[in-house]
């Protein structure tokens, strides 16, 4: 077996890490002047939480989910006569849906456990607050941010479609 | 006509005396502090470039050029805390202890033929002995702490400088042997025909080793070694006090690449063929270039251990030099 050669003058790796060093400092920089410029994000960057409302049917469990219960869901119960005729059907509507980004560690699982496509990952990322209170962003501003999800990926080939 | 009384009447009062005086004071201060920023400023950026970053980018619109203007503003503005248990007026005399030395150096350094404040006989022998003062500032800001991080940071100074100081004086010692004069001057004027790196490379790279140890810079940084004990002596330091600490460093930096660049690198002397640009260009490149090595050096190099730093110094750095001065002497003799 052949032993690898190690043959290293003196202060050969001194020379190299200095080498490395003066390369880099040649080398453009790899900094994004942020407020400046835009990142350059990938579409489908998980950059908050968005909520598209109407999907929503207040099933609560996406806030018994949650792990640091920053989901905070209002609702009430609706009765409407059926046009047919029959029992009066009820039905719940949404009055509040707000996240706490403060609290929020963006671990996706309400976006997981959500059973009717009403949370989505959105690549915005610019609503920092002064005030940590305002960390606080109700339905209007959750909404506003599914306008820049994509639409789900193609199914994979043979995958079965569900009927919808 | 007018002319000549005009240049007669500034000659007369460039001789007065205090005139002169003032005026130099003057030029050296405002070297003091304007050079040490733009060393400061670069250290930044090339440092920042040497990891892929930009640096500041920011202050001053263009490159972030007035980051250490904002800094010292900042420094202003802050919070001047002395420590209950601190011996106040020791705590508070020690920034200027270890910030004077480094001026008082500046006075005779030469940056052109003539352009220097003093040229003093004992020119070399004058500034090892101001920048062996400067330790004392550091040792006073680390007792007067009342601070054990303080404390240590300060002993390992000490220690430092001790060990350092030695191969220091040694190389400088050959550079004095060679050129057969202790006045910055006269040394600068002894390398008209060539530099001293090219009769005595190893006693330069000695003598930079030594002075990046002196500055207690990285890699030799053990002093303020942040992830060990804060930051040494300086750790209860905060405001205008500490920026003095932090302008003692990189006027540390610019006096030391300057002596380094008169030792070795002939001051203000040209390139052949390229003299047609003025001497006090040439002793500002080399004075930043050998700064650009100090900051390459930080950007490189990880922290030596104390006892690494200590054995280095003893047992390659003392005998590199004493041999290096022993050759110089033969050499000395037997050319003579």
């Amino acid at each position: 077996m052949v032993q690898p050669q190690i043959d290293r003058g003196i202060g050969q790796g001194l020379v190299k890490g200095l080498s490395v060093t003066l390369r880099t400092m040649l080398r453009p920089a790899v900094t994004v002047q942020y407020p400046h410029v835009k990142p350059d994000l990938p579409a489908r960057t998980r950059g908050v939480i968005a909520l598209k409302e109407e999907n929503c049917t207040v099933c609560y469990k996406c806030s018994r989910e949650c792990p640091d219960w920053c989901i905070y869901i209002d609702a009430h119960k609706e009765a409407h006569e059926p046009a047919g005729g029959g029992r009066a059907r009820s039905a719940k509507i949404l009055d509040r849906f707000a996240i706490d980004f403060a609290l929020c560690m963006y671990c996706g699982i309400c976006v997981e456990v959500c059973p009717f496509d009403a949370l989505f990952w959105s690549p915005e990322f610019e609503y920092a607050e002064y005030d940590i209170a305002k960390m606080t962003h109700e339905m209007d501003r959750l909404d506003e941010w599914t306008y820049t999800v994509l639409p789900p990926p193609p199914l994979e080939v043979g995958a079965e479609e569900t009927p919808s | 006509m007018i002319e000549v009384l005009a240049q007669s009447a500034i000659d007369d009062l460039t001789s007065n005396f205090w005139v002169s005086l003032g005026l130099k004071t003057v030029i050296v201060l405002g070297f003091f502090l304007s050079v040490p920023l733009v060393v400061g400023y670069m250290e930044h950026k090339v440092l920042a470039h040497m990891q892929a970053r930009l640096g500041p980018m920011e202050a001053g619109a263009f490159h972030g050029w007035a980051q250490l203007i904002a800094d010292g503003v900042k420094f202003i503005q802050k919070e001047d805390v002395v420590p209950t248990a601190a011996d106040s007026t020791v705590f508070s005399l020690a920034p200027a202890v270890a910030m004077i030395p480094y001026i008082v150096t500046l006075v005779v350094l030469p940056l052109g033929p003539t352009a220097w404040a003093l040229d003093l006989d004992v020119g070399i022998f004058f500034v090892l002995a101001m920048s062996s003062v400067g330790v004392i500032g550091v040792l006073m800001a680390g007792w007067a702490s009342a601070n054990k991080f303080s404390l240590i940071g300060a002993l390992r100074a000490a220690a430092q400088l001790i060990a350092y100081e030695l191969p220091l004086v040694l190389a400088a010692a050959a550079i004095v042997m060679q050129s057969a004069t202790m006045s910055l001057v006269g040394i600068a004027e002894a390398q008209s025909n060539y530099w001293f790196v090219l009769s005595q490379p190893i006693g330069f790279v000695i003598f930079m080793m030594a002075t990046v140890a002196e500055l207690t810079r990285p890699p030799f940084d053990m002093p303020v070694a942040d992830s060990e004990i804060i930051f040494g002596a300086y750790t209860e330091y905060t405001g205008l006090k500490f920026a003095f600490f932090l302008l003692a460093e990189y006027g540390g930096i610019v006096v030391m690449s300057g002596i380094a660049s008169v030792l070795y690198l002939g001051a203000y002397q040209a390139l052949p063929g390229l003299s047609f640009l003025p001497p006090p260009l040439w002793s500002m490149g080399k004075i930043f270039a050998l700064a650009f090595i100090i900051v390459w050096l930080r950007a490189t190099y990880p922290r030596l251990r104390e006892d690494q730093l200590q054995r280095f110094a003893w047992i390659a750095l003392t005998p590199l030099a004493l041999a290096q001065i022993l050759v110089v002497a033969v050499v000395k003799v037997a050319v003579r």
